[in-house]
């Protein structure tokens, strides 16, 4: 099973060099650890900078200069700031050319479900509707089941929903999969992870190749 | 032409009770400290306060609503702050939580003089209720309306006496697009200088939005999460 450095990992092999990429608050934001050598990628973080860098060396924080999730951070070397219409502007045009997020349940016809609980949890759904019907490429990083065991990985969402027939790729603690019209196909396990196990923990549609990969993560 | 006034205080000073803000900001980012306090001083009731998020339960906006002074909240993300969650999900407040880039293009309508504009930000959800939808080239938007404010706060890094601002790193954000915005614009700047003085290539809103300029004092400039690397 993946951990979520390792969901990290393997979603930040799908960065290509020159990508503008926005990653979610969660697992979604390690990928920047995990760039490929050779691979130059450059951040957007939606609060109004192109260009994000690792967080401040202590001492050298600087409150003007923070990420979507409030963390302070750093610039580097071609970064830019905007305003915030400029940017949604940019991910509603098409301009970023891959969104990773997070998700509490997507569905098998690759609706998203990202914000609310009901009664529960209403924090509101920041920049994620922006960026799910907007953005040209999006893979989710996400748990497969939840603390109860519970699949996330749905027929239909059963809480509110952020997005309808958005999500494409999904990369949780069991593999990789692609939404399609027939729902989820699995396409590569991760280590020690069992077809059988992916079925028993999939409670949307399934599909299972002949070709399914075995993830190798160096 | 001088819209300089003395500070938070006289800037605020015809605000009053049932008014329309827009609070620039993003979390504590680029807040508009010395208006809030002046608000919260003022004593100033049944807002309605349109901005990205709600402080945290003892900053910013969560002042005003630590003392009830909010009617209403227009927001996208409030997480960061207990009280407002609380007040929300008791019913004592009532909040339109709207989509991050909705909110800010809806300003930005307003101060480009457009009544409405098409988003695909919510299409297929709840935020989509009681809205007009159309669609263009095969797929569908919802028409979101201009906001209406009766005064936008706005920090900025630098300002002179015309109103002319300039904004620093991520503390832009929403800012630029409420000073335009507001029937009233109010600027609280870090630095003020004579006109003359700013570079007319560098000035990132135009003074005609500003009504009012004033110097800022004490920042605390909060952080909310201090994230650092450690040196190898």
């Amino acid at each position: 099973m993946l951990d979520k450095h390792g969901i990290a990992k393997r979603i930040a092999r799908e960065l290509q060099d020159g990508f503008y990429v926005n990653l979610g608050i969660g697992i979604p934001t390690l990928v920047a650890n995990y760039i490929p050598e050779g691979v130059e990628v450059v951040l957007q973080s939606e609060n109004g900078l192109l260009g994000m860098g690792p967080f401040p060396f202590e001492g050298e924080e600087d409150p003007d200069l923070i990420n979507a999730g409030k963390q302070t951070i750093t610039t580097v070397p071609g970064s830019v700031f905007f305003d915030s219409a400029m940017s949604f502007g940019m991910i509603r045009a098409g301009k970023v050319d891959l969104t990773v997020l997070g998700a509490m349940e997507v569905a098998d016809n690759g609706d998203i479900a990202n914000w609310k609980i009901p009664g529960k949890m209403v924090k509101g759904m920041g920049g994620a509707m922006d960026l799910v019907a907007s953005a040209k490429n999006i893979i989710v990083a996400m748990q497969h089941v939840n603390k109860a065991g519970e699949s996330k990985l749905l027929p239909a969402c059963s809480l509110p929903i952020t997005g309808r027939r958005c999500v494409k790729k999904v990369v949780t603690e069991l593999g990789v999969f692609d939404i399609t019209d027939q729902g989820f196909v699995l396409r590569e396990l991760a280590p020690e992870v069992s077809v059988e196990q992916v079925r028993a923990s999939t409670a949307g549609r399934l599909v299972v190749p002949d070709n399914v990969i075995q993830m190798v993560l160096s | 032409m001088n819209k300089v006034v003395l500070d938070a205080k006289a800037a605020v000073a015809d605000i009053g009770d049932g008014a329309t803000l827009m609070l620039g900001g993003f979390g504590l980012c680029g807040i508009p400290e010395n208006c809030i306090s002046a608000l919260v001083e003022k004593g100033v009731k049944q807002l309605t306060c349109i901005s990205n998020n709600a402080g945290v339960d003892d900053f910013g906006i969560g002042l005003l609503l630590q003392r009830r002074q909010v009617k209403k909240m227009i927001s996208s993300y409030v997480g960061e702050n207990a009280e407002f969650e609380r007040q929300l999900l008791s019913g004592e407040l009532e909040v339109e939580l709207i989509p991050q880039g909705t909110l800010a293009t809806r300003c930005m309508a307003a101060g480009y003089g457009m009544p409405a504009v098409f988003t695909p930000a919510g299409v297929g959800t709840e935020v989509a209720e009681g809205k007009e939808s159309r669609v263009f080239n095969g797929k569908e938007y919802l028409m979101e309306y201009a906001f209406d404010a009766d005064f936008a706060i706005v920090k900025a890094w630098k300002g002179d006496t015309h109103g002319n601002l300039i904004f620093r790193a991520t503390s832009r954000n929403f800012n630029p697009l409420m000073a335009m915005a507001g029937k009233v614009t109010i600027a609280e700047v870090e630095e003020l200088v004579p006109a003359g003085t700013l570079d007319p290539n560098l000035i990132h809103t135009p003074g005609i939005y500003v009504h009012r300029i004033f110097e800022g004092v004490n920042y605390e400039k909060r952080i909310e999460q201090r994230t650092t690397r450690k040196k190898l």
